[in-house]
C-alpha cells in the first residue's frame, strides 16, 4: 500500500497556514503549484537535492514562520548529510515532508540505488530529528497530519507515495525570476 | 646533501592579514549569519574566534554546496551570510553556485581559503594544480571574486559584501594566506 500523491498533497493543504512557507521539488513541485498555488511557495531550488537546504536557510532567517519542505528521495540521497545538518542546527521551524517513489521520476523513473531498502525515517531520527514518521497509508498520514505540525521541529514525515494525477512540468516558472521575485514581496510584505 | 636554490614556500616569512581585521570588515557589512566547512588556512585565524564570537550564529554544514543553498535562501528576507570553506569545498559546490547564485542571481558571499598555496607565492604560480585553477575557473564561470593575501586587503571586505548584496551577485574572497589569529 501507498499514498497517492496528489492525495497526500492535498491532505496537506487545510494544514498548511498562509504565512507558512512550502518548499517543494520536482514533481510534487508542479503538483503542488496546481493544488495549492499560493505567494509563499519557494521554487528556487536551483540544482538536484538541495531543497532540504533552501529550507534551512529559510528556516534560519525566518525563525516566525513554519517551513515545509516537500523533498523527493532521489533528491535526498544527492544531500543526505542535510538531515545532519538540520538536526544540528537548533531549528524549531521545520517540517521535512519526503515523496518516496524509489525513482528518478523526473529523469526517466529509473529506479534509485537502495530503493525499497533504504529507511530516511530512520536516517533523519538518527540524524537527531525532534520527530520521525513513516507513512504508507493515505488514512494514517492524514490522521498523523495535525499532530505532526503541532510539534516542535524538525520533524520528517516519509511518504511512500506512488503517483497519482501528475500535473505539467514547467521548468520555466520554477528557474523565473518572476517566481523569485513574487516570493520576495510575499516574504517581504509583512 | 644538496642545498636548495629556494627555499620551500611556508619557510618564506610572509605578512599575513589580520583575522580581527577581516571580522570587524565582516562585522560592518552587517553579517551575522555563518556558515561554514573548516578549512586550515582560516581555522585559526577566522573560523574558531567566529566560533567563540557571541555576535554570529554559526551553523556547521556537511558539505559545501549546503551552505550555497542556505546562504541564498537566507538572502530572501535581506538576511546576510558568509560561507567559509576551503577551495577543494568551491569546486565541489560549482554547480549550486552556478544555479543560486548566478542562474538565479543571489548574493552568495563565499571566504575561501586557498589550502595548499605557497604563501609567497600567487595562485597562478603556485605548484599546486587545486589552487592554481580557481581564478580561471571563476573567471570562466563570470564570478566575481578578490585576494585576502597580505596586510590591508582587509579593508575591501565589507564594501565587497555590499556590493554583493546590492547586485544580488555571488562574491568569493580568496584567502591567500592564513590570517593572524586574533
Amino acid at each position: 500500500m501507498t499514498l497517492p500523491r496528489d492525495e497526500a498533497l492535498k491532505a496537506l493543504i487545510p494544514h498548511v497556514r498562509d504565512d507558512d512557507i512550502v518548499v517543494a521539488v520536482y514533481q510534487t513541485c508542479f503538483d503542488w503549484l496546481v493544488l495549492n498555488p499560493r505567494p509563499l511557495n519557494y521554487v528556487s531550488v536551483g540544482a538536484m537535492g538541495q531543497a532540504s537546504s533552501h529550507g534551512l536557510g529559510l528556516a534560519l532567517a525566518n525563525p516566525d514562520r513554519r517551513v515545509i519542505v516537500l523533498d523527493g528521495d532521489g533528491s535526498l540521497l544527492m544531500n543526505l548529510g542535510s538531515l545532519v545538518t538540520i538536526a544540528n542546527a537548533g531549528v524549531t521551524n521545520l517540517y521535512h515532508f519526503l515523496a518516496a517513489n524509489g525513482v528518478y521520476e523526473v529523469n526517466g523513473a529509473h529506479p534509485l540505488p537502495g530503493a525499497g531498502r533504504a529507511d530516511f525515517s530512520s536516517m533523519a531520527s538518527t540524524a537527531g530529528y525532534r520527530g520521525a514518521h513513516r507513512y504508507a497509508d493515505l488514512d494514517q498520514f492524514t490522521q498523523a497530519l495535525p499532530q505532526i505540525l503541532d510539534a516542535a521541529g524538525p520533524q520528517f514525515v516519509m511518504m511512500e507515495i506512488h503517483g497519482g494525477e501528475t500535473y505539467p512540468r514547467d521548468y520555466d516558472y520554477i528557474h523565473s525570476s518572476a517566481a523569485r521575485q513574487s516570493f520576495r514581496d510575499a516574504l517581504n510584505r509583512r | 646533501m644538496s642545498a636548495s636554490p629556494q627555499p620551500e614556500g611556508d619557510a618564506f616569512e610572509v605578512a599575513r592579514p589580520s583575522g580581527a581585521a577581516i571580522i570587524r570588515a565582516v562585522k560592518a557589512a552587517r553579517v551575522r549569519e555563518i556558515v561554514a566547512l573548516p578549512d586550515i588556512v582560516t581555522s585559526d585565524g577566522l573560523l574558531w574566534p567566529i566560533s567563540r564570537d557571541p555576535d554570529f550564529r554559526l551553523t556547521r554544514i556537511c558539505k559545501e554546496d549546503e551552505g550555497v543553498s542556505i546562504c541564498g535562501a537566507m538572502s530572501f528576507n535581506g538576511t546576510r551570510a558568509v560561507l567559509m570553506m576551503q577551495q577543494t569545498g568551491l569546486m565541489d559546490s560549482l554547480n549550486a553556485i552556478r544555479a543560486v547564485g548566478v542562474d538565479y542571481e543571489l548574493p552568495v558571499v563565499m571566504m575561501v581559503g586557498l589550502q595548499g598555496k605557497e604563501p609567497h607565492l600567487p595562485a597562478a604560480r603556485s605548484g599546486s594544480y587545486g589552487v592554481r585553477i580557481i581564478e580561471p575557473v571563476l573567471s570562466a564561470m563570470e564570478l566575481s571574486y578578490s585576494l585576502v593575501e597580505e596586510p590591508g586587503d582587509e579593508a575591501h571586505v565589507t564594501q565587497a559584501i555590499d556590493d554583493a548584496y546590492a547586485a544580488s551577485r555571488p562574491h568569493i574572497f580568496l584567502i591567500g594566506r592564513p590570517p593572524e589569529a586574533p
